[in-house]
């Protein structure tokens, strides 16, 4: 199952590579990463997406890990988190002036722009959900698909952050209520 | 006042309370070497790197305080490689310098350039690599504050050659600023008291003592805690010496080359509280089949280990030392009287197959010179070894009383780590005894600091167990591999000469006789000593729990068929 980490890290050289190594060390797969500045140009924030495919128990993992990194100021698995995810895509799609309105028609019901236009190809330009631009490619691909590039999924939490940062693992039980049953045992 | 950077360098480790650093000199770092005449540090010249970063690894453990090793760039950082992973490993605090190219010629394959930052990535708790003049205080000041705090570990420093030789201002930072580097302490409360209704209700619990309980300082809190609630202390590899080996409550070492008794209490057990541990694979065994009756409570300072291996019913997160003060008031006294008979009652039947029974049959076994060498000194030397069968058998039969006289390669084994350990071991304490036990496979990795050691008048004696064997390689091939003995027969150089030959006095023993005397001799000789003990050469380190298995699958010691 894929899951979606927000992490907080210092602005400095070399942080992405301390991201990317731990990654690799722990032998996880990045689905998709993307880093930008935030309204605090010493921090800047990432977007994980990574296949975890012992679920909880590789989440739990990665978001510790991210945790240790001296740079990582704070981390957090929004997967099942109140969130707004966003994807943005450029698509080069081959078309000339007979196929630009049935393109054009497309891209309004996906709310997307067409933001170049060439002799026989235009780029149109779509930001959304995953499943959104996923739904837009499939109907584009027979109109013919010659070049795409997606920024890979950002996302944020939905209201105010309490500025605490959490500690993976660290906020009590997250086990069922039965854990202080004993476990029978036959001798 | 306006000072180079390695003067900067220099003022930072002295005012860190740096007394003695281990390295070893060359292009990339001269003007550090130069610099560091004008400072009241002593430098310990190596013949290795390695030896270095081991010296450093051991000064650590043995003193609790920061060691730090010196390289130069390239072939001299690479050496560092195998210490600094064996640091890693065992959480131990070392902060190395590396000296690096001039920054104007990083990346363009320079004379001596290795990308020293980028290697050591996976294998240090953080890594700087140090352009300018002006960032040498600051990340100073916070390699040693990382490599202290929190789950203690190596940072390295790599100094660009023209960051030592520029001049600029020296300030020394109030305080270091780390937004994402804030070590917990205190577990939350209501964790605590989910803890606390579980040690209520537990029939058979058990505590696992881990090398955490040394570095957090807990040795106090976890006797306390054992004794009131009456919990029986089993301990891992690393965490030998926290709890007394003599203590009724006392179980010994767990896991693979565990006793009997205690993987039979972690097997039956109800439950598990782990202190400072991180359930290793050493440690546990087959994983689906560990500890399969026992709730675990899992107290520890690192959030990635916890969940890990072995899944945690509470977790507790935090300073070991801290979370225990906190929990031991909020614990009544219990009694388990019935749980301890029954562990008592396994040692007693697991103890007749215990080689110490064997009468003297003129061979010398590794664990019976382990024992003698624990009667003479009182049990209270600090023990380096390397890595292989006598280092288990080290660690079963070297019974500590005390803390921080441990010093072991445990999570990365690594060989060699037991003569310059034992060296930088000295330097924290110069009035303590000081035993290596090696094997002679190890001993031959690092030697060549025998003539380090003379040359500091390092008072360390080694115990060279040869069976002309890789024995635990052997030992597997055995049991393992139809004992098809491949690349495992050694031959070894007469050691008594090659000691010689570096100025340390030595003997070898072959009978039994001539153990205590040897080891008397050893004792009163002033400064470095070798023996050399040619011990049986296919003993076995018994118990042993195969690769796979779960604990309770142990190979026991065959019993001895008298002729």
């Amino acid at each position: 199952m894929q899951y979606t980490f927000i992490a907080l890290v210092e602005n400095k050289p070399g942080v992405l590579n301390r991201v990317a190594s731990l990654f690799r060390r722990r032998n996880f797969n990045i689905e998709s990463l993307a880093v930008g500045r935030t309204e605090n140009p010493e921090i800047s924030h990432m977007t994980m997406v990574v296949d975890c495919p012992n679920g909880e128990v590789d989440a739990h993992k990665l978001e510790a890990n991210l945790y240790k990194l001296v740079n990582v100021i704070d981390v957090q698995d929004v997967t099942h988190q109140p969130s707004v995810t966003r994807d943005l895509a450029l698509i080069k799609v081959k078309a000339g002036p007979e196929r630009r309105a049935e393109v054009n028609g497309l891209a309004e019901i996906f709310r997307a722009r067409i933001v170049d236009v060439a002799a026989d190809s235009v780029i149109i330009e779509v930001t959304g959900t995953e499943d959104k631009i996923e739904g837009m490619i499939e109907l584009l691909r027979p109109i013919g698909i010659v070049g795409m590039v997606r920024t890979g999924q950002i996302a944020m939490m939905r209201g105010v952050n309490d500025g605490v940062r959490r500690i993976p693992g660290g906020n009590g039980n997250r086990y069922e209520e039965d854990v202080y049953e004993m476990a029978e045992m036959t001798p | 006042m306006k000072l180079t950077g390695a003067e900067i360098l220099w003022e930072c480790l002295v005012k860190e309370g740096v007394e003695v650093v281990f390295g070893y000199p060359g292009g990339a770092n001269m003007p550090i070497y130069d610099a560091m005449l004008n400072y009241p540090v002593h430098h310990v010249l190596v013949r290795h790197e390695q030896g270095a970063a081991h010296m450093a690894d051991g000064y650590a453990r043995a003193s609790g305080r920061v060691g730090v090793a010196m390289a130069t760039s390239g072939p001299g950082a690479t050496n560092l490689v195998t210490g600094i992973a064996t640091a890693m490993m065992d959480s131990s605090p070392v902060v190395f310098i590396t000296g690096q190219v001039a920054a104007h010629l990083i990346g363009g394959d320079a004379f001596q350039e290795v990308d020293v930052t980028g290697i050591t990535l996976p294998i240090t708790k953080h890594n700087y690599l140090v352009t300018r003049a002006d960032e040498v205080a600051e990340v100073v000041r916070e390699a040693f504050y990382i490599a202290r705090s929190g789950r203690p570990g190596p940072v390295l420093i790599d100094v660009c050659k023209n960051a030592q030789v520029e001049q600029t201002e020296f300030v020394y930072p109030k305080e270091v600023k780390l937004p994402g580097y804030r070590p917990v302490s205190h577990a939350p409360k209501e964790s605590l008291e989910h803890a606390v209704k579980l040690i209520e209700k537990a029939k058979r619990p058990l505590i696992l003592c881990g090398h955490g309980v040394l570095i957090s300082g807990a040795e106090e809190a976890l006797m306390q805690f054992a004794v009131k609630t009456q919990t029986p202390v089993a301990s891992t590899l690393l965490g030998l010496g926290a709890f007394p080996a003599s203590h009724p409550l006392s179980l010994g070492m767990m896991g693979m080359h565990g006793e009997v008794h205690t993987n039979l209490a972690i097997q039956n057990s109800d439950l598990i509280l782990a202190f400072g541990m991180r359930f290793d694979d050493r440690v546990t065994g087959n994983l689906k089949a560990y500890a399969p009756h026992a709730r675990k409570i899992h107290v520890e300072i690192d959030p990635s280990e916890v969940h890990k291996n072995v899944a945690a019913d509470i977790p507790l997160i935090g300073d070991l030392n801290t979370v225990l003060t906190d929990l031991i008031p909020l614990v009544d006294e219990y009694d388990h009287d019935e749980w301890l008979k029954q562990i008592s009652d396994w040692k007693t039947e697991a103890d007749t197959r215990s080689i110490m029974n064997w009468p003297n049959d003129d061979k010398l076994y590794v664990p019976h010179l382990v024992s003698d060498i624990w009667k003479a000194t009182g049990g209270n030397a600090i023990i380096t070894t390397d890595v292989g069968q006598h280092q288990m058998w080290a660690a079963q039969y070297y019974a500590l009383e005390k803390p921080n006289r441990w010093i072991t390669s445990g999570g990365a084994g690594t060989m060699g780590f037991g003569l310059p350990s034992a060296i930088g071991a000295w330097f924290a304490n110069k009035d303590q005894e000081i035993w290596v036990i090696a094997g002679d496979g190890g001993f031959q990795m690092t030697a060549a600091e025998l003539t380090t050691a003379v040359q500091e008048g390092a008072n360390v004696k080694v115990a060279i167990m040869n069976n002309n064997f890789l024995g635990m390689v052997r030992q597997w091939q055995e049991f393992f591999f139809e004992k098809r003995y491949s690349a495992v027969d050694m031959l070894t150089p007469d050691f008594v000469k090659l000691a010689e030959a570096h100025g340390v006095p030595a003997r070898i023993v072959t009978t039994r006789e001539e153990v205590d005397k040897a080891i008397e001799w050893a004792r009163k000789t002033q400064g470095p000593v070798v023996i050399e003990f040619r011990v049986e050469r296919e003993d076995g380190v018994y118990p042993m729990v195969p690769t796979g298995a779960s604990l309770d699958q142990m190979i026991q010691r065959p019993v001895r068929v008298e002729d």
